[in-house]
């Protein structure tokens, strides 16, 4: 692989050339923190680059969307978090925002613009699949993946909070791999059991954690890769394989991931 | 209208009675004293079947009157109950239909009328099809039944329609034959099969009787209406008086047992089903305000008032929006008319008319609570419960009410004494529930409602939660890192390239 040097540019280092950005990469606290899904947002960056898209990031400027405090019942900390994203945006004169995170995309698109925040929201899923569609990712006949099993595990907040069903999958078929899918799929796909704040505590007391139940599912599947399109269903998913003891046959991994990996980023 | 469909009860005493009275006679001229008492206990017998009879001939008018009372009092106490059931469900805050009417009408169109979302279950959804489309169209046929009844006439509308007529008591015979068929299925899946949804910890005992009730009620019916048509059938082979029909294909298979009985057994047996199935279905109708099967009216308002937005949207709280804005010094504040209401949700005047109306529309199929991952993975947590409890709270405090009781301050309330925050802590809002409902009901709303509640006006959270309150507020992330680190990542990706 050669030597690349990869440009992230913020938002304020642009405006300050009197520019701004064609599309806004929302990180996400996830993307920016969690080791593991750093590396989505880098394989995500990698993709802009390649593509040769005018992105920027917000970097420090940008916070928690607010999504978990509201989804907890905090519904004050929500709305500060909210109006503060929403007037650094407005500030920049963001048009169109990216982000790998559904949980950001879903508040950013459906909630922000009650609050005074309107922009053009898509999910990187979309987003690589319209890029795959334009002919501006190209893939490579008989790929790595060709021929692999790929079961792809639906994002709540992408799949019945916003009806993105295929676009992910379309991604996944540009691989040319073997998409196999679960027996709860798209409408009844069944939850990672991080949504709705649950992420950032316990499981109510029960007879068994919701991620074992959808890995165990994931792994009937017979795939060796179970591929998501979310920081949390990432998390669970990866802890589920782990408990199952599958970690060295089976991988978890993020669409971005996928493409960039096909791509030889 | 020819007269002779008018006045069918009153005709002549069948001629075997006359008989037995002729044979009466000789019996006394003999004179023996048991003879005398069999005598005295035929006459009397004798007297008692004339007075029947006399009562049968004088019947068109008595049994008008008695419609026609019947018919008052089932109204009176139906209207009782649907005006409970509303200002019950005007406890609740007012809600209003916001956004594309004509999306509205479509759900309505599609979901309710249409069963669209039935048949996500094929088997239940050609089962349930049969009897919805029995009880929208054999109620038809209750018009009929009704006008009969009040003007004292049989089968009013056969001289109007014709030929037509037998091909559309034919139909009915049809439907109610598989509204039968489906109703055993469906006793079958729920006390045989014990299909799961049905026997989850919230379906206690009532929930289960109730289930059973309807089916039992439903199945009683239909047998009284092709008992009636039999019996009608063979009335009309014997005696010219009654309407005509013409062949009416499932009944007559009742026929053969029917056959052998006296004409004016028969017209009892007649009578009789008629009665029962009018009454039956007037019983019925009062018995449904009760009962989870309130649905068959509610889930049309239901898909109308569903909420049009994408699932993920929760609903924004203006209150607090005003509140955060004269916080953060942004634009003009509104100062709302009025006591501000409590943040969230605690009992049932917190939610909206909306919420309270589809707990009445539940007709507790539990499909919401057989894919949610909090039941399915053995936490307490079930939308189908928070419907339930919604709807026994709102009884609870409607009772209550109606006695000049304390009503919402009776001391309880639906968080606390119906719903625990174990409950609604254990949801991912994954909206599974919400996909799952035939007919469009949302019980993730509840429960962020109450959580709301919990989070704001008793910072009851659970800890961990709160914890992430306080991470968001100083380092701007769930996740307690420091906000100078956030962009740490790219420099990462830059020194490895």
């Amino acid at each position: 692989m050669s030597e690349v040097n990869y440009s992230i540019p913020t938002v304020a280092e642009m405006a300050a050339k009197n520019e701004s950005p064609e599309i806004l990469f929302w990180v996400g606290c996830a993307g920016s923190f969690d080791d593991r899904y750093k590396k989505v947002t880098k394989a995500f960056v990698k993709i802009l680059n390649a593509v040769g898209i005018q992105f920027a990031v917000l970097g420090p400027e940008e916070t928690c969307t607010g999504d978990p405090a509201r989804r907890a019942g905090n519904e004050f900390l929500f709305q500060m978090q909210a109006m503060n994203n929403i007037t650094v945006m407005n500030g920049y004169n963001i048009k169109k925002i990216v982000t790998a995170c559904p949980h950001c995309f879903n508040t950013i698109k459906n909630e922000y613009p009650e609050l005074g925040g309107n922009y053009e929201v898509i999910h990187h899923s979309t987003f690589l699949q319209q890029l795959i569609n334009d002919g501006k990712i190209k893939m490579k006949e008989g790929g790595s993946f060709k021929g692999k099993k790929i079961t792809y595990h639906d994002s709540c907040y992408l799949g019945r909070a916003n009806g993105v069903y295929e676009a992910p999958r379309e991604v996944l078929q540009a691989l040319d791999a073997d998409l196999v899918e679960m027996k709860r799929c798209r409408t009844t796909g069944l939850c990672c059991g991080a949504g709705g704040a649950q992420m950032f505590k316990e499981p109510e007391k029960g007879s068994k954690d919701i991620n074992v139940e959808r890995t165990e599912e994931a792994l009937n599947t017979g795939a060796t890769t179970v591929a998501v399109a979310c920081p949390f269903c990432m998390t669970m998913m990866s802890d589920g394989v782990k408990n199952k003891n599958k970690e060295n046959e089976v991988a978890v991994k993020d669409l971005a991931e996928l493409i960039a990996e096909s791509q030889g980023l | 209208m020819n007269p002779r469909h008018k006045d069918f009860q009153s005709f002549a005493l069948p001629t075997e009675l006359r008989h037995q009275e002729k044979i009466s006679v000789t019996d006394l001229r003999r004179g023996t004293k048991l003879d005398k008492f069999r005598f005295a206990a035929k006459i009397a017998y004798i007297f008692l079947v004339k007075r029947i009879l006399t009562y049968f001939r004088s019947m068109a008018i008595v049994q008008q009157v008695l419609f026609l009372l019947t018919l008052v009092v089932a109204t009176y106490f139906i209207w009782r109950r649907v005006s409970r059931i509303k200002s019950n469900i005007q406890l609740g805050k007012p809600s209003e239909a916001a956004g594309d009417t004509s999306q509205r009408w479509k759900n309505v169109l599609l979901v309710a009328f249409g069963q669209r979302k039935m048949f996500k279950r094929v088997i239940p959804a050609f089962l349930h099809f049969w009897i919805y489309a029995g009880f929208i169209i054999i109620n038809l046929e209750v018009l009929e039944f009704v006008l009969d009844g009040l003007l004292g006439t049989h089968r009013l509308f056969a001289p109007f329609l014709g030929s037509f007529y037998p091909l559309l008591m034919n139909l009915f015979e049809l439907l109610a034959v598989a509204v039968l068929v489906a109703c055993l299925f469906f006793l079958v899946r729920r006390n045989v099969l014990k299909i799961k949804r049905f026997w989850s910890a919230e379906m206690t005992s009532w929930p289960r009787l109730d289930g059973n009730l309807i089916l039992v009620i439903e199945i009683t019916l239909m047998l009284a209406i092709l008992t009636m048509n039999a019996s009608d059938q063979i009335l009309q082979s014997r005696d010219e008086h009654y309407t005509a029909t013409g062949s009416l294909f499932f009944s007559s298979f009742l026929m053969p047992m029917l056959d052998g009985l006296s004409t004016s057994a028969l017209i009892g047996v007649e009578r009789f089903t008629w009665w029962f199935h009018i009454v039956g279905i007037l019983g019925f109708a009062l018995y449904v305000t009760y009962s989870k099967h309130l649905h068959i009216f509610l889930a049309f308002p239901n898909t109308y008032y569903a909420n049009l937005e994408p699932k993920g949207q929760i609903k924004n709280m203006p209150v607090v929006t005003n509140e955060v804005k004269s916080m953060l010094g942004l634009g003009a504040v509104e100062t709302p008319a009025g006591e501000p209401g409590r943040f969230g949700a605690k009992d049932i005047n917190d939610l909206s008319r909306v919420n309270l109306m589809a707990a009445y529309a539940c007709t507790e199929c539990g499909r919401c609570t057989s894919e949610c991952p909090a039941n399915l993975t053995g936490k307490k947590l079930s939308p189908r419960k928070i419907m339930m409890d919604t709807r026994d709270r709102m009884e609870e405090v409607g009772e209550s009410l109606a006695k000049g009781g304390r009503g919402l301050q009776d001391g309880k309330s639906l968080l606390g004494d119906y719903v625990s925050k174990e409950e609604i802590n254990a949801c991912t809002s994954c909206n599974a529930c919400v996909e799952a409902c035939p007919v469009l009901i949302n019980p993730l709303e509840i429960i962020l409602e109450m959580r709301r509640y919990v989070a704001m006006e008793e910072s009851g959270s659970p800890a961990q939660w709160n914890a992430m309150f306080q991470n968001i507020e100083t380092s701007f992330a769930p996740w307690k890192f420091p906000a100078s680190d956030r962009f740490n990542w790219a420099n990462e990706l830059k020194s490895k390239s």
